[in-house]
């Protein structure tokens, strides 16, 4: 069992010819991700790593299953590149593409919503499930990859890409391990949200715990204290909020663009108080996680 | 991005929104003309950006010569470095009623949102205060804005006959204004009905997407929006500019955000969600960050060596501590030969300048044999981002 993907998980590249598409679609070969074809319009015929690339994204889905794509075409491209996918068919869709305004994303994000699809990103590097796939970017070169990531208990979501493969690491490097790590992006509107992803968790067996990863800026966290306290979730969360010197450095924005203090709301004080509430654990320091998330699951 | 108010109104009186009779002045004397212009008491808004400033930068007049003082009064202000962009001298007419509306996105449901409430001031403060008192209603970004959706709002809100039918077309127009600009936030903290029944707005804040400035980009001429303005809330410091100019000077890598600060540690950082938290882990033990210098997108040797020489040329800064999350495709063997060339060509002993060295990835080992030559404490991904930054502090004392 896994979160999103498994071991038969079949993907698409969208702007596979670009200068990262071409490095991590590498990477995933390497890691065994199951990658059957890529689009640049213009450059149909060719082949990337031995991955057939074409004009469209129908050329694809007509002849084979899709159960994915990652969109990683420059930024004025990227909502047609999303709706290209949503129109035929594919149901899961990570979005790496940095700086799209957030009317973009939202209208993206609805029309996924009407089409049965779920969008992961923007601004995000993609799904791990250890040593059995990778959907994106996350992690770097496959042995890298694989140092970082080992198979286990932990279930991980973050809005920082980077962060995602270091508390990995630590948990990694704890014995614990990781069932399913997400990047979830880093913008004020991302396609899904603790919230939305975390039910996918709850109903995964190898998960014994979540720990998550926030930063300044939107509702994200409060909304995730709530869902704590509404249901009764099986597993134990540790949440770790970074950016805590940004209290003092209102309307300054630092690491991603959702990343500002404008509203109470915003301020890592505030997430950390409301997650605290609901029973979140709050690690008060990045080495701090593997151990709260041992107490939590009597391990 | 921040609009001054004066900005923001002009966007809403270009598309129809009811506005208040008021002037941009720049002096005292103007301010004073203004008032006698306008008749009646007055209130004066300075126009700034930084923030905390709501009510220093707001003074009501009764009578122009009153006007021309709480003028030149408010043209002292120090808004982040910078002066007051002029004055906002306006009407302040009384209503019978008072209402106040927000715009921005749910990051819940992802969807843009407005909330209504029948009180003035901004809505997050009401939600805290009365939030039996506050409406929502979400509309979509991928379809047009139906007038039905202004409608009910109003309906919510209580409203009949006329005053239904006024607010829907506010409540529309200023919809249809958000997703136009690309506006992420637009508040109206206060919109008043007149005696005669009119609607006007008072007052407003709005932001625009940073992300959306390029195709915004006829509308912010409109405005007069210099090209690099970028509306910080406070104006960057001669270390910030160079920093930006170091970073502009060579596409490989990206060094951003650059800010100054006025501790004694200086920081080359990984970019990202590692910038965010190595900060946080020097002050949490104890340590004073000099800076705020994110590097990511696997940057040059050279980027590095500006950068390296740039932050230990800060007065007060002797050591800097070179620290990143786990990275994916930065080179850690690049990043160690800049700092170390930047800091042998201002006359020093890397072994003496670094704290400590942590930048773990898939280049760490040949990053690990530059140091070793030099003597410089390493560390790899088994010493955690908090047992790196405390180690940098300790040595600092």
């Amino acid at each position: 069992m896994a979160v999103i993907i498994h071991e038969d998980f079949q993907f698409i590249v969208q702007g596979i010819t670009g200068r990262e598409a071409l490095n991590f679609t590498r990477e995933c070969l390497e890691y065994g991700s199951k990658i059957i074809g890529g689009v640049t319009p213009g450059k149909g015929g060719r082949e990337v790593y031995g991955v057939p690339v074409y004009d469209t994204v129908r050329e694809i889905t007509e002849t084979q299953r899709v159960d994915g794509t990652v969109i990683t075409v420059p930024l004025a491209f990227a909502p047609d590149a999303a709706y290209e996918a949503i129109d035929a068919g594919i149901k899961e869709i990570i979005i790496i593409t940095e700086g799209i305004p957030r009317k973009d994303a939202s209208a993206v994000v609805e029309y996924a919503a009407l089409h049965g699809a779920r969008m992961i990103g923007p601004n995000c590097l993609g799904i791990i499930v250890p040593d059995v796939c990778r959907f994106g970017s996350l992690g770097g070169p496959a042995v890298d990859c694989r140092k970082a990531f080992k198979p286990g208990v932990v279930g991980v979501m973050s809005r920082s890409g980077g962060m995602t493969t270091e508390i990995c690491n630590a948990l990694t490097l704890s014995g614990l391990g990781v069932s399913t790590a997400i990047s979830i992006g880093g913008d004020p509107v991302i396609g899904s949200t603790y919230v939305d992803l975390i039910p996918l968790f709850e109903a995964d067996e190898e998960t014994k715990a979540v720990v998550i990863y926030a930063e300044p800026g939107g509702t994200a966290e409060a909304e995730l204290a709530r869902w704590t306290q509404e249901h009764k979730s099986r597993l134990p969360i540790v949440a770790f909020v970074a950016g805590r010197f940004m209290d003092e450095m209102p309307g300054m924005s630092f690491g991603h663009a959702g990343t500002v203090v404008n509203k109470k709301v915003d301020s890592p004080a505030d997430k950390m108080r409301r997650m605290r509430e609901a029973g979140i654990s709050v690690a008060e320091e990045i080495g701090d996680i593997p151990n709260l998330v041992r107490e939590r699951i009597g391990n | 991005m921040r609009f001054y108010e004066f900005e923001a109104k002009q966007l809403l009186k270009k598309h129809g929104i009811p506005l208040v009779q008021s002037e941009v002045v720049k002096t005292a004397d103007e301010a004073k003309k203004a008032a006698s212009k306008i008749g009646g008491p007055v209130i004066l808004k300075a126009q700034v950006i930084a923030p905390g400033l709501t009510a220093a930068s707001v003074k009501d007049a009764a009578d122009p010569a009153g006007a021309k003082t709480a003028a030149a009064k408010l043209l002292e202000l120090d808004d982040g470095g910078r002066k007051p962009n002029g004055i906002l001298v306006e009407a302040r007419p009384t209503g019978e009623a008072v209402y106040s509306l927000s715009f921005t996105y749910d990051g819940t449901t992802k969807l843009p949102v407005i909330a209504a409430s029948n009180m003035a001031g901004k809505i997050d403060d009401l939600s805290d205060t009365h939030p039996e008192r506050i409406v929502r209603r979400h509309f979509s970004a991928l379809y047009p804005f139906s007038d039905y959706i202004a409608k009910e709002l109003a309906k919510s809100l209580a409203l009949g006959g006329n005053d239904l039918k006024r607010m829907t077309r506010i409540v529309s127009g200023l919809a249809r204004l958000f997703l136009k600009y690309d506006l992420a936030d637009l508040d109206i903290t206060s919109l008043v009905k007149l005696g005669e029944g009119n609607f006007a707005v008072l007052d407003v804040e709005a932001d625009l997407e940073i992300e959306a400035r390029h195709r915004q980009r006829p509308m912010l001429d409109e405005l007069g929006f210099a090209k690099d303005d970028l509306r910080q809330v406070r104006e960057p410091t001669a270390f910030e500019l160079e920093g930006a100019r170091i970073d502009a000077e060579d596409p490989r890598g990206i060094i951003s955000p650059i800010a100054e600060f006025d501790g004694n540690i200086g920081l080359v950082i990984g970019a990202g969600g590692g910038s965010l938290t190595l900060t946080d882990a020097v002050r949490k033990h104890g340590g004073r960050p000099a800076n705020y210098a994110a590097i990511g997108g696997n940057p040059s040797v050279d980027k590095a060596r500006r950068l390296t020489k740039l932050v230990l040329s800060k007065p007060g800064v002797d050591k800097i501590a070179v620290m990143s999350n786990v990275v994916s495709n930065t080179r850690a063997d690049l990043v160690a030969r800049g700092v170390i060339k930047g800091i042998t060509e201002l006359g020093f002993e890397p072994a003496d300048k670094i704290l400590i060295f942590r930048v773990p990835g898939a280049w760490e080992a040949d990053a690990a044999k530059i140091l070793q030559k030099y003597g410089v404490e390493y560390c790899d991904r088994t010493v955690s981002i908090s047992e790196a930054a405390r180690r940098a502090v300790e040595k600092v004392g």
